[in-house]
């Protein structure tokens, strides 16, 4: 049986948190399974985004003892979606909070957490 | 029913788009033209031996300033959202913290300081930096807000300490202009040894404010949500 490569593997598990994220935002009527998809779905792009920067049997972009200087280029994966998954990883964080906090204002107005029960703004 | 079958194709579209990426996708066998470049100058120009941050510190030091803007904007405006306006008088009934709980945070939340502190000065050495330091001493505050619920957390002082570092930050950012290549340049320190504390130029000294910065923001982020529950 040929073996399924890790980052075949990363890929497919990010996909798949990808889409139960989707499936969470659009199904859910709870204000907060709907962040909690939002935060799934941003974790599918993350993994996503590692994972195709991974280089085959290659380590961490980290040189030392392991990874000498002069050979780092036949050694390591690519540090560039790394770096770029750090920063959204972050800003993610930050979205997150303010939709959580925007979900405390909206459940202080109303006492309600059911997005059926804002209907403002529907058309 | 239609919104259910809306739903459905959607996400078969989502399916769909995705399977065209996996399928293409053989996995890399050598690093494209950037990446070969950082790997390979990397530890000459920069002088950090974790290239990530290299990349995120210098390479890319703007982004990382914008990044650092925008989590700083999105703490601000959840302060805004959940700032107090009445001074409540009545607290929350809470049941007493436990013994294990209480203790345990005594003992680990100045570790968890200290280690959040270590894993931003060595972020150019090992794993690590300002953002995941920062994110372990907004730990360690979430871990004093469970053992005890109603205890103030003083955001005079996280506003400080974050307008110090963020300060510091772009400063630190102009100097590279004034004294060497360009905006955030970290040869306006020396580079030292290559794989010591004191090397890659000024890029512990950036870390340092980025963690200490992201730390604050953070910390606010949580006292907020945590001031903001004993109202409701």
């Amino acid at each position: 049986m040929e073996k399924i490569s890790l980052e075949i593997v990363t890929l497919i598990t990010g996909i798949i948190l990808l889409l139960i994220g989707i499936w969470g935002l659009l199904t859910q009527k709870n204000l907060i399974k709907m962040v909690i998809g939002f935060a799934l779905f941003d974790t599918g792009i993350h993994i996503i985004m590692v994972s195709i920067g991974y280089v085959k049997n290659r380590t961490a972009p980290i040189l030392d003892q392991a990874v000498k200087t002069n050979e780092a280029a036949e050694k390591i994966v690519d540090p560039v979606p790394q770096a770029l998954v750090l920063t959204a990883i972050v800003i993610g964080l930050g979205i997150t909070a303010l939709m959580l906090a925007y979900v405390l204002k909206m459940y202080q107005k109303k006492k309600s957490l059911e997005i059926n029960h804002y209907n403002e703004l529907k058309w | 029913m239609v919104k259910n079958s809306f739903i459905f194709v959607l996400l078969l579209g989502f399916v769909f788009l995705f399977f065209n990426l996996f399928a293409d996708f053989s996995g890399n066998t050598e690093l494209n033209g950037l990446a070969g470049h950082y790997a390979e100058s990397a530890h000459k120009e920069v002088g950090a031996a974790n290239l990530v941050t290299a990349v995120i510190v210098t390479y890319r030091g703007l982004d990382t300033l914008g990044e650092v803007t925008i989590l700083f904007l999105s703490a601000a405006i959840v302060s805004f959202l959940l700032k107090i306006e009445t001074a409540s008088t009545e607290n929350r009934k809470l049941r007493a913290t436990s013994e294990i709980l209480d203790t345990a945070s005594k003992i680990l939340v100045p570790v968890i300081f200290i280690f959040g502190i270590y894993v931003f000065i060595n972020g150019h050495l090992t794993p690590g930096g300002g953002f995941q330091g920062g994110a372990i001493i907004a730990s360690g505050l979430v871990l004093i807000l469970l053992a005890k619920p109603l205890r103030q957390i003083s955001q005079r002082l996280i506003s400080i300490i974050e307008s110090i570092s963020g300060l510091s930050f772009v400063l630190l950012g102009v100097a590279g202009i004034l004294f060497a290549a360009g905006f955030l340049d970290n040869k306006i320190l020396s580079l030292g040894k290559f794989g010591t504390i004191f090397s890659a130029g000024a890029i512990p000294v950036i870390y340092i404010f980025v963690g200490l910065k992201v730390g604050a923001e953070l910390s606010s982020i949580i006292a907020n949500l945590q001031e903001n529950q004993k109202e409701a």
